[in-house]
């Protein structure tokens, strides 16, 4: 499945805050390493995703910049 | 995949320049959004101040001017009267808004200057390397309170928007906090009540924004974030001070 949570990397500061809100515990702080210096938050479980939307509410550096909602399988 | 939440065109690409965890780029965003969902970025001026967010203009992409430290409200009446079409809002820190600035703020407040004001609150000088602010709380320790502030020596906090609520000038105040996802979706909510008092001419509007300082509170962006609700919030509740008839 496509990606619930799209992170750019790049704008990242390794704060946690998205990790600390996650209501799924589907994301964490990858072992990467930006060009700022910062390990990268990373969604690591998608199918454990809700789309709530918290990581990008609390997100202060915009690296959270899109959330997704898959459309509801048609019967 | 339906899109739910996306990051506001009017945030530029620029990298801000706030440590990590601090909540400056939370209202950031939130005023971008609220600014692009409102259709007024094209019309907006921000009197940016002195403080962390001295450099907001590179990361919001309006029309912008920067303030000599504390003057924002002043500059932006000038604006405002001179261009009363254009929406014209300041963004501001505790330092700047209620201690060098205190002068400023009130009176553009008391003569009801259609202007909104966002007004973070973290509780000292973030830039200057963390002294006391007039918002610091009793006990608390900063560079210039090394021993906790002390009411006998430094006298109390500040409550800006309930001292503003008393004059007859402000269409909208409020309070609200930065600290979790369901506050600052209420944030938003006040923010949004703020601009529509501008936008239909009612008068001046101001929202506190309780923030952090997780470098100068010597705290991980988390354990700022759960300060804020066991320390600040009951020294600061969020609520809605004034609101005026027609800002709903
Ligand atoms: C006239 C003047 N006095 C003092 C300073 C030094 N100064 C720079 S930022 C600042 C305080 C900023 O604190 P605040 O408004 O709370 O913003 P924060 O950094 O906490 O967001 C001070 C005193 C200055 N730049 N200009
Ligand atoms: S959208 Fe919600 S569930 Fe999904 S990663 Fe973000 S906070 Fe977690
Ligand atoms: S909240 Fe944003 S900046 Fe902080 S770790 Fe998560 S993605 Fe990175
Ligand atoms: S010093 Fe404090 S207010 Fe300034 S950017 Fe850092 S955390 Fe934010
Ligand atoms: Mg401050």
């Amino acid at each position: 499945m496509e990606k619930k949570v799209i992170i750019n990397e790049e704008r990242c500061k390794s704060c946690g805050l998205c990790v600390s809100v996650c209501p799924k515990h589907v994301l964490r702080i990858s072992d990467r390493i930006n060009s700022k210096g910062y390990h990268p938050a990373e969604l690591f479980d998608n199918e454990g995703c809700i789309s709530c939307g918290f990581c990008y509410i609390i997100c202060p550096d915009m690296a959270i910049q899109e959330v997704r909602r898959p459309e509801p399988v048609k019967k | 995949m339906k899109l739910i939440y996306k990051k506001p065109d009017a945030i530029t690409e620029r990298d801000t320049t706030y440590c990590p965890g601090c909540p400056h780029g939370i209202a950031h965003r939130l005023v971008a959004e609220l600014l692009e969902e409102m259709d007024l970025v094209k019309k907006t001026v921000i009197v940016w101040p002195v403080g962390c967010s001295v450099f907001g203009y590179y990361f919001i992409a309006t029309d912008a001017v920067e303030a000599a430290h504390g003057r924002a409200c002043a500059m932006a009446t000038g604006i405002k009267r001179v261009h009363p079409e254009s929406f014209v809002m300041t963004y501001q820190g505790d330092g700047d808004l209620a201690s060098i600035g205190i002068a400023e703020t009130v009176h553009a407040a008391a003569r009801g200057e259609r202007i909104s004001v966002v007004y973070i609150n973290n509780g000292n000088y973030g830039m200057t390397g963390g002294q006391m602010a007039p918002t610091t709380l009793i006990g608390q320790v900063t560079t210039t309170s090394p021993y906790g502030r002390k009411p006998e020596l430094n006298g109390f906090p500040m409550h800006v928007p309930e001292m503003l609520a008393a004059l007859d000038g402000p269409a909208y105040i409020a309070r609200a906090a930065l600290d979790s996802p369901q506050h600052i979706i209420q944030a938003k909510k006040f923010l949004k009540k703020a601009f529509t008092a501008q936008v239909k001419n009612l008068g001046f509007s101001l929202v506190e924004l309780v923030s952090a300082c997780p470098t100068n509170w010597k705290m991980t962006p988390v354990e700022a974030m759960e300060r804020i609700r066991k320390e600040v919030l009951p020294v600061f509740p969020i609520g809605e001070f004034k609101v005026a008839k027609g800002v709903e």
